[in-house]
């Protein structure tokens, strides 16, 4: 199964003599998808131009299968290697399955006339990707989504060993992009053909691809498995995130944090607070949040917007200690926000923290 | 679907074969001798008149073989330019090939003719490739530079204009007898070609045309942009000089012999595509041909008869033709894009 079947070497890739990103050295097994990431301009895509040959690599070798890809013919690379650009189709007068026909070419006669086999793929190519209701669609006709799973069909039909996409889910609604990475991730799976791709959205590189690529600062920064690139503050660090913050676990961003001294105190757990937390930060409102367990859903969320975040150990009850703590801030604020609808043993200390509160009311 | 096509597609040249029969027929019968087909019949096999045959032979038929010849010329070469540029409205008038031609033509024949030479039919075409290529040069140095198609048509439509001044400013000074025949070419006519001329045109125009249809393929490929035909395995380089040449020889090989022929190279492949439904190569270029044999046969026809005895230029019929469907081809472009 892990059969190494493209790799890259000392490889340097850019535009002329610019050095775009330089000493790149990877391995992608068959059935493998390897997805780079990496902030604007890192060049991501100019990494895939040089995989597929479209752009000459500056130095060092890219194989595939063992062979370097300057020394194959242009027909037996394309017969290994098939692409899905960003580019615009603007040709005319074609219906889309002209379109995923075009990918049968290397497989086709001097005239390209395609065989009854040839059609039989075009035709299962569009079955898979499930736009077979569009063959008859003039190319131009179509959304952006179809024309991108289009393509996408087109790069199947070419039959290819290692397929390369260049941001394939940038105009696709959420569940268009849910399904084009499952179509990768089964083409993976049952074909064994590995998939290099650029990816802008990083929870969906995260549960998608079994490799990750880092690309920052003209060189590969970091390359490993999801869970090791999704980490402590490492995409924080590759983005130089400044402008929100990221957690990690769900592979999202929160916006930036409201700091000063807390207005409002906002009693939280079990992932009832997130939607408080998020309000205030879009009111602009400074406030506090506790208390919190560091396993609980509402911790990454609290730890990135409240200005004042008291918390409990995992697995622990809520202290004493970590009550009186939260009620010191609390009768700084002006208001207090209690989310959680009930209270149970381990976060019990907030029940007693929202007793207090109310006898403190009353009292004044 | 494919039946369907196939079908459509089988109509479609059937009707064109016909139409280039009937036309092709018309052309021989028609003029200002009429003639029934029973004598145009005779000219071949030898029963009608002296007289009659004289005319189908040696006058209607290279006329009539030349427009079907030339106007197919015309069509392929319009259509491997808009597969270059990627452009429905780029073809040889307006990209000022065809004046590019014109010029080294008129300016060898002005050159030769006063050393009493007459050029024979290769060196006219060898003339009108130069040209052409010199044109071609010229558009291909400023489409790297134009951020439009429709800068690149301008561009065009200025070298054109460049070329035609400097044809006129050199038919200025050339000698009397000269410039009524050179008049004559320089505003496109298939009058005045012989069975000789025939013969090299047919040899150029065939050989161009099949090496474009062997082209087909990659021509396929590239309608999806370069990237991803490079993917396909198309070698581009290569390529698109086969292109270029064979778009030039076949605009220069028309220019030579009949001067700037207008529109036709845009309206035709536009008119196929359209009828066709598809703007695949391995169909568009056979049926190109057809198209534009048609095409130049009617207008032939009309040049000749609308205001008999007085023939009119070729180009200002097909202008008349072929400009409003130029203008279709840009609105359509623009709707479909739009949606």
């Amino acid at each position: 199964m892990s059969s190494v079947i493209l790799s890259s070497e000392e490889l340097s890739v850019g535009y002329g003599k610019k050095v775009v990103v330089s000493g790149l050295a990877f391995e992608i097994s068959r059935g493998e998808i390897l997805t780079i990431i990496g902030p604007n301009g890192a060049g991501k895509s100019t990494i895939l131009k040089s995989i597929a040959a479209q752009l000459p690599v500056i130095s060092g070798r890219v194989s595939i299968a063992g062979n370097d890809i300057t020394e194959m013919s242009p027909n037996d690379l394309a017969q290994k290697l098939s692409v899905c650009l960003t580019e615009r189709i603007t040709a005319e007068k074609m219906t889309c399955e002209d379109v995923v026909s075009t990918g049968r070419y290397p497989y086709t006669g001097r005239l390209g006339i395609l065989s009854s086999g040839d059609k039989d793929i075009v035709r299962e190519a569009m079955e898979l990707t499930g736009v077979s209701y569009l063959a008859d669609t003039d190319i131009r006709c179509i959304s952006d989504g179809q024309r991108q799973t289009i393509m996408l069909a087109r790069a199947i039909a070419q039959q290819p060993e290692v397929l390369i996409l260049d941001e394939p889910t940038s105009f696709l609604d959420i569940n268009n992009k849910l399904r084009l990475l499952s179509i990768l991730r089964e083409l993976a799976r049952n074909r064994n053909i590995a998939v290099v791709q650029t990816l802008h959205e990083l929870d969906l590189a995260q549960r998608f691809s079994d490799k990750i690529l880092c690309i920052k600062d003209n060189k590969a920064d970091r390359l490993g498995t999801p869970e090791e690139i999704f980490s402590g503050d490492y995409i924080s660090e590759l983005y130089s995130i400044a402008n929100g913050s990221f957690l990690s676990e769900f592979g999202t961003a929160e916006a930036l944090k409201v700091t000063g001294e807390p207005q409002v105190f906002v009693i939280g757990g079990g992932g009832s607070g997130i939607d408080t937390y998020r309000r205030l930060q879009r009111q602009g409102i400074p406030f506090a949040a506790g208390v919190i367990h560091e396993n609980d859903l509402d911790y990454p969320v609290a730890r990135s917007l409240a200005a004042e975040l008291v918390t409990e150990k995992a697995f622990e009850p809520v202290s004493e200690e970590s009550v009186q703590r939260a009620l010191a801030i609390m009768k700084k604020c002006d208001e207090v926000i209690c989310c959680p609808d009930s209270f149970g043993t381990m976060n019990a200390g907030n029940k007693r923290l929202f007793e207090a509160y109310k006898s403190l009311i009353k009292s004044k | 679907m494919s039946r369907k096509r196939a079908i459509r597609w089988t109509i479609c040249f059937a009707a064109l074969a016909l139409l280039a029969v009937v036309f092709f027929i018309l052309e021989l019968a028609v003029g200002s001798a009429k003639l029934s087909l029973n004598d145009v019949a005779g000219a071949f096999t030898g029963s009608s008149d002296r007289s009659a045959r004289t005319i189908v032979r040696d006058i209607r038929l290279p006329r009539a073989l030349a427009a079907v010849l030339l106007g197919g010329a015309l069509s392929v070469s319009g259509f491997l330019l808009q597969s270059f540029f990627n452009n429905p409205i780029a073809g040889p008038y307006v990209l000022g090939i065809s004046s590019g031609a014109k010029l080294t033509v008129a300016l060898s024949m002005m050159f030769t003719m006063k050393y009493g030479i007459l050029l024979n039919s290769a060196e006219m075409v060898g003339a009108a490739f130069v040209g052409s290529m010199l044109s071609m040069g010229a558009i291909l140095l400023l489409s790297g530079r134009v951020k439009n198609m429709a800068q690149l048509i301008i561009a065009g439509v200025m070298i054109g204009y460049i070329c035609s001044a400097l044809t006129e400013l050199a038919v200025t000074f050339a000698d009397d007898a000269n410039i009524v025949n050179l008049h004559n070419w320089s505003m496109g006519s298939f009058s005045g070609i012989n069975m000789n001329n025939v013969k090299t045109i047919a040899v150029i125009v065939l050989a161009a045309v099949s090496a474009a249809f062997m082209l087909s393929k990659p021509m396929s490929a590239y309608q999806l942009g370069e990237s991803y035909a490079k993917n396909m395995g198309v070698n581009i380089k290569l390529f698109r000089t086969a292109l270029i040449l064979l778009s030039s020889i076949l605009s220069a090989c028309v220019t030579a012999f009949a001067g700037p022929v207008s529109f036709v190279g845009i309206a035709v492949p536009h008119l196929v595509k359209t009828a066709f439904g598809t703007a695949k190569p391995i169909v568009i270029i056979p049926a190109s041909f057809i198209g534009g044999a048609v095409f130049c046969l009617v207008c032939d026809l009309i040049a000749r008869m609308l205001f008999a005895p007085v023939e009119l230029s070729i180009s200002t019929i097909t202008a008349v033709f072929g400009a409003p469907v130029v203008i279709m081809a840009m609105l359509s472009r623009r709707k479909e894009v739009s949606e």
